[in-house]
């Protein structure tokens, strides 16, 4: 049921201060202070609250739900810091065992509250998006009314609008023309707007500053979006590659769109003896200070069909640092990891226990082995098994952990051209036995005679189609916020009433600031400083207090 | 010494005695100009000058010591922490400049002194960059979040001033207030008191090396710059003449950590405990001379001003600018480091406060509280996640 106001204005159900003139329709005796926020506007969580729909709507729009949210937020996002996430500890851990071994109790009770993988946890997930709806409603709760009200504000305002501002007083002056043309001067001077209605004046200023929470908080909810479509197929790649120096890989995550190339890799680290570093680097715990790590990386793409025709063809190349990737397409190349003097190459001798002479030596490529190594006499040596990674496993059986050549452990066979009898000979780092199937004793040893080693560059392959969203909402967010923090709205309301001069003044934030406006005001005029008329409840307050 | 640290120690004077003159402006008698009127006196001007000649000298400082190393010293402990009392002594300059509070004065150059004086607790030297902060995003990101960091430590200082002032300090009776500003007073006496251990028994060049068992089982060696009161595992003395741990720690306690933690926090407390009998007095009521003549409704202004202000910056450099280099350098725009969550507890704190603030009951004292917590969250951010929590960030 709408209200007409005196001054004509139709007002919404639930308006508080008539949105033309002023006049309190809420408590129009009282002489209390106005409550100005959102202009006392009809706001629907306010004037509505009996469907299912409006409750839910009064409780998002509450900015006391909202802070509420904010510090549940705040206060879990904190209990995620005290020991690391999942993701930080060492690979190949088990969480479980991680958490209880490194950190006792505390550890076994922060992984039993998953607080190990928090912030990707359902509820975590669920207090940003509550976030969300409490933005967007709380926005649109406040914003259209207060539009409203701050458009059709009229110039004239109700007698005890006036009296129920903060900051009013009333004053004679020798002559009001006169003292109306001097304010208008000075506060033109301090780029107020004015508007003239009736000889009155109000002089107002920034009140687009009023629409920054809104405009901040569109940038916050486009950022969330944006951040949502991740989960969306194909918005996003997070893969992670090894490539030794020489050789070309496929690049994950692109469909085998992409290959490439390690063309080398340079690993540096700042001199010790460096004229401006060296104390510096001395008085430091570090024991290494690397200066820079780079691949030389070439990327291919296939062409022609698939099969034996199938060739790679140079698309571009770039040197990979940190801070420096390679783009290409929708993906980047990162330099992210390192691992340097991977062994590469192993070489054996081969010795004959009958003559005791060397007969012949080969070398084996440890990420691809040969079945078999001709030797200088002409037997050959067959490779029985190969462990890339070796361990003996709980059933005592040797085995591999992976295909890295980080411990290559070899099972060598040979046939003893007399007997022809299978000889058999385990070979690892600082290992050699004679494995036989028939125990006797080996005529062929073999004996470590050489390595080779490379370097191997760990790379990240990412596409992030979400990135114009978020650098979207994120400039939004950031001029909203800079408008509505850097410029406080004032307005100063001057009304000649029966040959006396009031004025009232009202601001969103900065109340000293206000106040040496209409210093330089009451300096320059006859009129007389208007009184905060807070000071004087909370002097009424201290009274109280003392009686 | 080098020409950037002689800078930096006549910088270090000059707020110094900016201080000193800024409360002489507070507490002193107020002049009478030539027609024998009460105008105040003119103490507060010559502090500002004096403040503006320290910023222009510590200034010096970082220009000349950005030339000898090639980029901006911000990349280490003692380099972040002198330029987060320059970004706040710089806020000062410029609040002071708005709204001429001589108060301010009083309470936020001592903390920039605090800042600058602790800096000097870790390494000192020039070190270089690792290869992820050699880029001008290093001076983007950094150089803004600071001078964020440094408005946002004004409104803790205009927070405190609010607290002095209209706290009652005087009574008997312990009450949450008075233990609250109490703590704050404390926290600034185990500051001051660490700083000036460390540099005293740095200056006499003290070292006690121990043998000792790590946690791996395996022998070590660790050198203490403080008295070792608990001592490391299985620790062996090395050196002459120094005293023989009281305690004994066990492997899995960073036991040169913990002892320079007691230290402090022990300090503190001895220095708390000795102004406090002498004087018989809350240390707060100590400095309630200082405020007795302010606006509280000013120091509430000036405190939110400084966070209106402060927090599109710290948005724009601690988030905004910290997410565009954590993509171009770690691949991604936002990990969980714990630096990052820190940085997003900060941000989200300062919201909460800007949103409590819309209901006028949250204004004057709940908001001083506020603003003094604000700070603590950023030096959380700034010492303990630096020194305690393992992270992409943990540099010094």
């Amino acid at each position: 049921m709408n209200k007409k106001c005196e001054c004509g204005r139709v007002n919404p159900y639930g308006t508080e201060v008539c949105g033309s003139c002023g006049k309190p329709l809420a408590d129009p005796d009282s002489n209390r202070l106005l409550n100005m926020r959102y202009e006392g506007a009809a706001r629907r969580s306010q004037t509505y609250s009996t469907s299912i729909i409006d409750k839910i709507w009064n409780f998002f729009s509450s900015v006391k739900v909202g802070i509420g949210i904010i510090i549940v937020t705040l206060i879990a996002s904190s209990l995620g810091t005290i020991f690391p996430q999942e993701m930080f500890i060492p690979p190949g851990e088990t969480p479980e065992v991680h958490y209880a071994e490194e950190y006792g109790a505390l550890g076994q009770v922060y992984y039993a509250f998953g607080l190990h993988n928090m912030y990707g946890s359902w509820w975590y997930m669920l207090l940003i998006a509550a976030l969300g709806v409490s933005i967007i409603i709380a926005s649109i709760d406040r914003f259209f009314p207060l539009y409203k009200a701050l458009k059709s504000q009229r110039v004239t305002r109700h007698k005890s609008f006036m009296k129920r501002q903060r900051i009013f007083g009333t004053s004679r002056v020798e002559d009001v023309d006169h003292t109306f043309e001097a304010a208008q001067d000075l506060l033109k001077k301090k780029r107020y707007n004015i508007r003239e209605e009736n000889g009155h004046i109000l002089a107002e200023k920034n009140r687009w500053a009023r629409w920054g929470p809104y405009v901040n908080h569109i940038g916050l909810i486009i950022f969330l979006i944006g951040a949502s479509l991740r989960f969306f197929p194909g918005m996003y790649v997070d893969e992670n590659m090894w490539v030794r120096e020489g050789e070309t890989e496929v690049v994950p995550g692109t469909s085998g769109d992409y290959y490439v190339e390690n063309q080398g890799f340079t690993y540096e680290e700042f001199d010790e003896d460096d004229e401006i570093f060296a104390d510096g680097m001395e008085a430091s715990a570090a024991l290494q200070f690397e200066e820079t790590f780079r691949t030389d990386a070439v990327l291919y793409t296939p062409e022609g069909p698939l099969g034996v025709d199938q060739e790679l063809e140079e698309v571009d190349r770039h040197p990979i640092e940190v801070n420096d990737a390679f783009h290409f397409d929708d993906y980047a190349l990162y330099q992210v990891d390192y691992k340097l003097d991977e062994l590469k190459e192993l070489s054996f001798e081969v010795e004959d226990t009958e003559t005791d002479e060397v007969v012949g030596s080969f070398t084996v490529d440890l990420n691809e082995p040969d079945d078999t190594y001709a030797l200088d006499n002409g037997e050959d040596v067959r490779i029985h098994s190969y462990f890339s990674n070796f361990y003996m496993n709980d059933e005592g059986v040797p085995t591999t952990e992976n295909d890295v050549p980080d411990n290559p452990a070899f099972i060598f066979e040979m046939v003893n051209p007399d007997t022809e009898a299978l000889e058999h000979t385990f070979l690892g780092i600082q290992a050699n036995y004679n494995v036989s199937p028939d125990q006797e004793e080996n005529r062929y040893e073999f004996a470590l005679d050489g390595l080779d080693t490379n370097d191997v560059t760990g790379l990240t392959v990412r596409k992030d189609n979400t990135l114009p969203y978020l650098i979207a909402g994120g400039a939004v967010f950031l001029i909203g916020l800079i408008q509505g923090s850097y410029w406080p709205h004032r307005r100063i309301w001057l009304q000649r009433n029966d040959g006396e001069v009031w004025l009232a003044a009202h601001t969103n934030k900065h109340w000293v600031s206000l106040k040496k406006d209409i210093d330089a005001i009451t300096k320059e005029t006859g009129i007389t400083a208007p009184r905060d008329q807070i000071d004087d409840e909370y002097e009424k307050g201290e009274d109280k207090d003392n009686s | 010494m080098s020409l950037s640290m002689t800078l930096l120690t006549i910088a270090f004077f000059f707020y110094l005695v900016a201080t000193v003159l800024y409360a002489v402006s507070v507490t002193g008698r107020k002049w009478r100009n030539k027609e024998g009127r009460i105008t105040g006196n003119n103490w507060g001007l010559f502090g500002y000058i004096t403040a503006i000649g320290g910023l222009v000298f510590a200034l010096g400082y970082f220009v000349t010591r950005w030339i000898t190393v090639g980029f901006a010293p911000v990349s280490n402990m003692f380099e972040y922490l002198t330029f987060f009392g320059i970004t706040l002594s710089l806020a000062f300059v410029i609040i002071y400049g708005i709204y001429r509070s001589n108060v301010l004065g009083v309470v936020t150059l001592p903390v920039v002194m605090l800042m600058i004086g602790y800096a000097t607790v870790f390494v000192t030297e020039y070190q270089p960059r690792q290869p992820a902060l050699q880029t001008y995003w290093l001076e983007v990101h950094v150089l803004t979040t600071g001078l964020a960091q440094g408005i946002l430590a004004v409104s803790f200082g205009a927070g405190v001033i609010y607290l002095l002032r209209t706290i009652d300090l005087k009574g008997k009776k312990i009450t949450k207030r008075t233990f609250g500003v109490e703590f704050i007073m404390y926290t600034f006496m185990t500051l001051f008191a660490f700083i000036v251990l460390t540099n005293a028994f740095n200056a006499f060049g003290y070292e006690a090396q121990f043998a000792y068992v790590n946690e791996f089982e395996e022998p070590a060696e660790i050198i203490y710059d403080l008295p070792p009161i608990f001592g490391p595992n299985e620790g062996e003395l090395l050196s002459s003449d120094r005293m023989e741990p009281w305690f004994e720690m066990p492997d899995w306690i960073d036991s040169d950590s913990l002892n320079t933690t007691a230290w402090a926090f022990g300090s503190g407390l001895v220095l708390f405990g000795a102004i406090r009998l002498i004087t018989r007095r809350r240390i707060g009521t100590l400095l309630q001379p200082f405020v007795k003549r302010v606006n509280p409704d000013l120091m509430d202004e000036i405190s939110y001003r400084a966070i209106a202000i402060g927090f599109p910056l710290f948005a724009l450099g601690g988030l905004v600018f910290a997410m565009i280099w954590a993509q171009i350098a770690w691949t991604r725009f936002w990990g969980w480091d714990p630096k990052e969550v820190w940085a997003l507890i900060t941000f989200l704190f300062y919201a909460a406060y800007l949103h409590l603030r819309l209901n006028r009951s949250w204004q004057g004292e709940p908001s001083a509280w506020l603003a003094v917590v604000g700070f603590a969250i950023i030096m959380i951010n700034l010492i303990f996640v630096n020194l305690v929590i393992a992270g992409l960030h943990s540099y010094a």
